[in-house]
């Protein structure tokens, strides 16, 4: 990545006020804390996460090592297991590299222009936050359906998307628009005017003024929006099912192989193909931490 | 994972502290200004892509709902079933936002006020639910809790049911709820300093007199903003809740799967009705939404006035 050296880095001085760090933590100075409430808070903090949340994941990975190696390796190398990982992984891949594209376009559209009905795009855009997934997936379903909105102007073109891989794509676009649009958007706005007058000024064109200096300095917020984007879809469940038509080896998720197995009480093979899930996730959340940290940096601000 | 839904809102709250740009500010300018052609192609481009994925589906809901007339529409919201899974997820709500309130106040509180190592891991550790799929979250459930957990035997023996019950339904829309209010807090309380609370125990407040007032009007609209979003996911949710609840049907049906049900049985007017309700709950959430950030931007407006 040499070449996104960014517009701050080269001129340090240049930094916009506005970007600064804006916590100073004053703490260090001040030798003793004299505010109350400590091992309360914390105690309570621990105890409330240890219950709910680290120890029944602990659960999941104590069963596992109960399994031998073959038992394990069976469940999640099944071929019908192997293609939901390759439906989920990626058609995530793909929606959320659609949605950088366009998360970035509709982030940019509504920084940097005014237009009749931005303030309702740019209230609208978190919907997909808002509104429960199973709801996001009948009314995508209906919209794509042979005789839906939609679906019955991409007929005649020979596209079907409800009930096909296309239509996992779809529903996951839908999942993880906002999130590539509100992890660019703060970054954009924090842009200040002083580097692209700069780059004007010294003769550079409006399309080279965007490509080495206003998108360098957006690359460590779209990857970080790209991957969070990617991890959110991979564990998609609910908005997925209705349109996906759940056929195996086609059009089967991998949450949704996981639900299948518990209903046939096979518990060893549902947990198994959940710790393979963990794994990725946790994967993903280490890279999106060090991509996070990356754009914080990048942007000035502390995190 | 710092964030999904409330990392990207909080960051761009912080925006809007650190001095929003309004496209007038770009839009007033030579140098940020782009021709008229480009604007309002990549505004169409935008738009049209909003419009695609988000408008559209978002309409669809509410012209199936009453595409078979009220009548239809009214008598699927009253029917006795779509009455106790609407019963059901309100109680499951009700319990588990203020548990994750009380969960969230206490967090931000020991890690916006105090050092103390390993306070990265631990905002990690609260993110986590947000990787998790929902899927996964309620079979851990099921692993501890189900017949063959580990507490089954126990739980049978003193005729105790988690799974396929509603405690199995309020436990999975905890989990997937942590993180909402505790990561709304967290970055909020961190800019505050502690400045004030020092200043209130110096001249003698109690700390629980410092906490709600000084503390709790400090951080009350992101305190509200971290409250709707919780509240929306935990009843919305739906991959969870669906693994623990055994969906049966007037007694551990949640309104997100008595819509499953119903679609399933092709009573597509009787879903939407049902998912009219739940949109109606995302738009109220998104309003909020804004007015709580517009309230936000004022009060930050302010105390630099004042600071001046």
């Amino acid at each position: 990545m040499s070449s996104s050296t960014t517009t701050a880095d080269r001129w340090p001085n240049l930094a916009p006020a506005s970007a600064a760090p804006k916590t100073v933590s004053k703490s260090k100075r001040s030798t003793r804390n004299v505010l109350p409430g400590f091992s309360l808070s914390l105690g309570i903090t621990l105890t409330y996460l240890s219950l709910v949340v680290l120890l029944p994941l602990a659960a999941i990975f104590i069963k596992t090592f109960q399994f031998t190696w073959p038992e394990f390796w069976d469940a999640v190398a099944a071929p019908r297991v192997v293609a939901t990982y390759i439906l989920s992984f990626g058609t995530a891949l793909a929606a959320a590299a659609l949605n950088a594209v366009f998360g970035l376009l509709l982030a940019w559209v509504l920084v940097r222009y005014d237009f009749p009905g931005r303030k309702l795009v740019d209230t609208l855009v978190d919907l997909p936050f808002a509104l429960p997934t199973a709801v996001a997936g009948i009314a995508l379903t209906a919209l794509y359906a042979k005789n839906g909105w939609l679906g019955s102007m991409l007929e005649p073109l020979g596209i079907k998307v409800a009930f096909t891989p296309l239509g996992v794509f779809v529903a996951l676009v839908f999942i993880g628009l906002p999130v590539v649009v509100r992890t660019v958007q703060p970054i954009l706005q924090d842009n200040d005017a002083e580097f692209e007058e700069a780059a004007a000024s010294l003769g550079a064109s409006r399309l080279r003024v965007f490509v080495q200096v206003i998108f360098p300095a957006l690359v460590p917020a779209l990857l970080t929006g790209f991957a969070l984007a990617f991890a959110r879809a991979v564990g998609e469940y609910g908005s997925v099912i209705f349109i996906a038509g759940n056929m195996p080896y086609v059009s089967e998720i991998t949450p949704l192989i996981i639900i299948t197995k518990l209903e046939q009480y096979d518990y060893r093979g549902a947990t198994s193909v959940a710790v393979v899930m963990l794994v990725a996730a946790f994967i993903l959340l280490f890279a999106i931490n060090l991509l996070q940290a990356w754009s914080a940096h990048r942007s000035g601000r502390a995190s | 994972m710092s964030s999904l839904a409330v990392g990207a809102a909080s960051r761009s709250a912080d925006a809007a502290a650190l001095g929003l740009r309004s496209p007038k500010y770009f839009e007033a300018r030579t140098a940020t200004r782009d021709p008229k052609w480009v604007k309002w192609t990549l505004v169409t481009l935008g738009v049209s892509y909003f419009v695609l994925f988000l408008l559209l589906p978002l309409i669809t809901v509410f012209y199936e709902a009453l595409r078979k007339g009220w009548e239809v529409y009214a008598n699927a919201i009253i029917e006795p079933d779509a009455w106790s899974a609407i019963k059901l997820t309100l109680i499951a709500a009700a319990i588990a936002v203020p548990l994750n309130v009380v969960f969230g106040l206490a967090a931000a509180w020991a890690i916006a006020k105090f050092e103390f190592r390993g306070k990265q891991f631990l905002i990690t550790l609260i993110d986590l639910p947000f990787s998790v799929s929902p899927v996964v979250a309620g079979l851990i459930y099921v692993l501890v809790f189900g017949a063959n957990g580990w507490f089954g035997s126990w739980l049978r023996d003193n005729d105790i049911k988690v799974i396929f019950a509603i405690p199995g339904i309020i436990l999975a829309t905890i989990f997937v709820t942590v993180p909402f209010v505790a990561r709304e807090l967290i970055p909020l309380m961190q800019a505050q300093g502690k400045e004030e609370e020092e200043a209130a125990i110096v001249l003698g407040a109690s700390g629980w007199r410092v906490f709600t007032q000084v503390t709790l009007p400090n951080i009350k609209w992101g305190l509200i903003y971290g409250v709707i979003l919780c509240n929306a996911r935990a009843m919305g949710e739906f991959g969870a809740v669906s693994v623990v609840s055994g969906h049966i049907r007037g007694l551990t049906n949640t309104m997100p799967l008595h819509i499953e049900i119903l679609y399933n049985e092709y009573q597509f007017a009787a879903a939407f009705a049902v998912a009219s309700l739940l949109a109606l709950l995302a738009l109220v959430t998104l309003v909020i939404k804004k007015i709580v950030e517009w309230q936000q931007t004022k009060s930050i407006a302010a105390s630099q006035k004042s600071a001046l």
